[in-house]
């Protein structure tokens, strides 16, 4: 049973703007030394996937740097291993900005492997998922398409895909909708295909036009193919918007969750190792409730807070409720509530900077304030 | 292939007796350094930032770990096609085999892997001193001199010198005199156990030195004082960084505590000379809302949730609420419980310290450290005294 991995890196890059100015939303710093991307990727890794495709289509220098050769994935193979697809075609054609279109586009590739499953991802789901049991959840169901699903409760209007099933867990009905409110199972942007299945498929959807993934495959496709859901339980975040990034990043503090994202089932999340030094703290530094990086050297107050590798926080610097990525320097007597402060950002000291639980305040790479 | 101009040859099978308990059974350079190294990765990383990309580690006592760490060198980007990092244990051969005698004898079994990359020069490191030193600096001199032996020197306080190699040397740095271990040093230069010699220089010197039956096969007691009497082209080069032999429990803590302080007498934060090791992949480390944590470092995956102050937490140790551990080291997987009171103590790997332990009491200093061997088991409420030795974990 040997199963492809194919994560989709850029699909939602609009989603969180401000952090994806400068990269993909796969290369989005997370949790204080990690890159989204590590999330899915490990997953695959840690439940025996040893081929990977990565599809990208622009400002992914900072994810290719990341990733390199997949090696810190154990990635790094004769046989498969780590492929990043970039996107194929002369100028004259567009950039697909669907799934549906990002999947076309790696036809060719899919076609060339000898797998027999595929399993697709978002880079954006920050969760500890054992791929295994949802292809073997895939196999037993005689399935065409798995789809993972969560139970969520939603309260924003953001657009949803909301599934019903049958009472053996088969798909009844998809709905995309931005109406739903309340708990609900909605789909986790990850799914499981029979290779053979996919490209007859994309065939198909060649042939009649296909635009939508979700439309024409999975809403109108319940009867037609065999769809079941595959329920996630546990830790699930993704990542649409610059506060929920906030939120999701300040749940790290919260015990439960470092355990089951970090430890569960001896599953850890690798990510690329930089070699910093042991994190230094001075003599009148004071630390609570916040995670601490290597290579940061911390002589001010820091509480409720992430930092990322090598951040200097200076003395009489005050860091509350923020998240400060790698490299920044937050000066003298400087104070920061609510802030998302990203790469090399260097905060003059004597500087009062404040956001909201709900619109933190963001510094984009390399600024001087 | 291309000829090297240098490999290095790691004498890493030194058992460390004067570390007791933590060396019970891994070999010294594969002892916990800096929260988040082992010995061996300062001169491994020094020959990476240095161009020297062949290095073979002699190991001997308590191979194991130290084979398992070192690996296929990929940590410290040794995993080279042609070269690379190589661990070479000793081995039967048709004559039978045995025991390397002394260092030069380690080297001398194997020659074969001297003569297979047939460099130039070859680098002698041992794995037991904590120091950043660029070799391609030494190797210039070295080739400048057109020297047969170059010997790395340091200048050590004049009330050590009879703990070390001291040598005296000219204005054009050509050695005049050495003395292992003098009771009366004439000078402070100590040699640090770092040589280059050209190859074929070196290889000659030890067939010698193997043939002759009174040697005890040692570079220091032996080859070193033979070639001076024989008025080889001899040279010094002198380095002035920081530079620790850790072959005490006492010196080990002491280089622990110069990584401490808004300017550490050793600076590990270095990008442009970073010392690389193998680590766990684990999150960044957390303090609690009741942790406190001053004038120490600590690498990831830590859960503070008492106070530390003035001291080096490894990684993935866990620190339970009103537990107080000062000028300490903790090393990687350590658990302690609450209200454990640990001073002047080290505690090595996957230690578990129940509730109420007490390490350390009003004796308790730098020259009388409590030390917890590996693997062992404090029960709650146990009270170790200062420099007394716990070990009671085993190989597990």
């Amino acid at each position: 049973m040997k199963t492809l991995g194919i994560i989709f890196g850029n699909l939602h890059d609009k989603d969180v703007g401000e952090l994806t100015a400068v990269r993909s939303l796969a290369s989005v710093p997370f949790g204080g030394r990690f890159r989204l991307i590590d999330f899915v990727l490990s997953n695959m890794v840690n439940s025996g996937i040893t081929k990977v495709g990565v599809i990208t289509k622009n400002n992914y220098q900072s994810l290719m740097d990341h990733v390199g050769s997949g090696k810190h994935w154990d990635l790094s193979r004769k046989n498969g291993g780590l492929i990043i697809l970039p996107p194929y075609g002369g100028g004259d054609k567009d950039l697909y900005s669907h799934r549906l279109g990002a999947i076309k586009n790696i036809e060719s590739f899919i076609r060339h492997c000898d797998e027999d499953y595929v399993v697709f991802s978002d880079c954006d789901n920050v969760c500890n998922m054992n791929f295994a049991s949802v292809v073997s959840s895939h196999i037993q169901n005689h399935a065409d398409i798995t789809l993972v699903t969560r139970s969520k409760n939603l309260t924003n209007n953001k657009p949803r895909t909301i599934v019903e099933t049958d009472g053996n867990g088969r798909v009844v009905k998809v709905t995309n909708t931005n109406k739903a409110s309340g708990e609900n199972i909605v789909f986790a942007n990850t799914f499981v295909m029979n290779r053979k299945f996919l490209l007859n498929l994309l065939d198909t959807a060649t042939e009649l036009g296909y635009t939508s993934f979700t439309h024409d495959i999975l809403a109108t496709g319940c009867n037609r193919y065999n769809i079941y859901a595959y329920m996630q339980d546990g830790y699930f975040a993704n990542i649409d918007s610059l506060s929920n990034y906030y939120k999701h990043s300040l749940e790290l503090l919260d015990k439960n969750i470092r355990d089951e994202l970090f430890y569960r089932d001896g599953a850890n999340i690798y990510t690329k190792v930089r070699d910093s030094a042991p994190a230094r703290v001075g003599s009148d530094a004071k630390i609570t409730n916040s995670l601490i990086a290597d290579g940061c050297d911390i002589q001010g107050e820091v509480t409720g807070s992430i930092l990322f590798r090598g951040v200097k926080i200076a003395k009489g610097a005050k860091v509350t409720n923020s998240i400060i990525f790698q490299d920044a320097v937050i000066g003298e007597n400087s104070s920061l509530n609510c802030v998302v402060a990203d790469k090399q950002v260097v905060v003059l000291d004597g500087r009062t900077l404040s956001g909201h639980e709900t619109h933190p305040y963001f510094i984009s790479k390399h600024a001087v304030i | 292939m291309k000829k090297k101009k240098c490999i290095a040859m790691l004498l890493a099978g030194g058992q460390g007796t004067r570390l007791f308990a933590l060396t019970g059974s891994v070999a010294k350079p594969a002892v916990s350094f800096g929260a988040k190294y082992r010995i061996i990765d300062f001169p491994l990383s020094n020959c990476t930032n240095s161009g020297i990309d062949t290095v073979g580690v002699l190991t001997q006592y308590q191979p194991l770990i130290l084979n398992e760490y070192v690996g296929n060198g990929e940590p410290w980007d040794l995993d080279r096609s042609y070269g690379g990092v190589h661990t070479l244990p000793p081995y039967q051969a048709k004559t039978g085999g045995e025991w390397y005698k002394g260092t030069a004898n380690a080297i001398y079994q194997n020659l074969h892997f001297i003569n297979e990359f047939d460099s130039e020069h070859v680098l002698i490191l041992s794995g037991d001193h904590i120091y950043k030193m660029d070799y391609s600096k030494m190797l210039a001199e070295h080739i400048r001199h057109d020297a047969d032996c170059t010997i790395a020197v340091i200048d050590v306080p004049k009330e050590e010198a009879s703990r070390f190699g001291i040598m005296d040397y000219a204005a054009d740095k050509s050695i005049t005199s050495f003395e292992e271990k003098p009771k009366n040093p004439k000078s402070n230069h100590a040699s640090m156990g770092i040589y280059i010699f050209k190859k074929d220089v070196l290889v000659r010197e030890l067939i010698a030195d193997e043939n002759d039956k009174n040697s005890v096969n040692d570079f220091g007691k032996n080859i070193i004082p033979k070639m001076l009497k024989e008025k080889r082209g001899m040279y010094a080069y002198q380095f002035d960084g920081y530079w620790k032999d850790v072959g005490t429990v006492t010196s080990l803590w002491e280089a622990n505590m110069d990584l401490l302080g808004d300017k550490p007498q050793f600076d590990l934060n270095d990008p442009s000379f970073k010392i690389y090791s193998r680590n766990q992949p684990l999150p960044p480390s957390y303090i609690g809302e009741n942790g406190r944590f001053i004038n120490s470092i600590m690498t990831t995956g830590c859960e503070i949730h008492g106070t530390v102050i003035n001291s080096v937490i490894g990684e993935g140790v866990t620190i339970g609420e009103g537990a107080v551990i000062e000028n300490s080291i903790v090393m990687q997987g350590t658990v302690i419980g609450k209200n454990v009171k640990i001073s002047y103590g080290m505690i090595d790997e996957n230690v578990v310290i129940e509730d109420k332990v007490t390490i350390g009491d009003k004796d308790s200093d730098k020259n009388k450290i409590a030390l917890v061997g590996r693997n062992s088991v404090l029960k709650r409420g146990t009270k170790v005294a200062a420099g007394e030795i716990v070990d009671n974990g085993g190989d597990r």
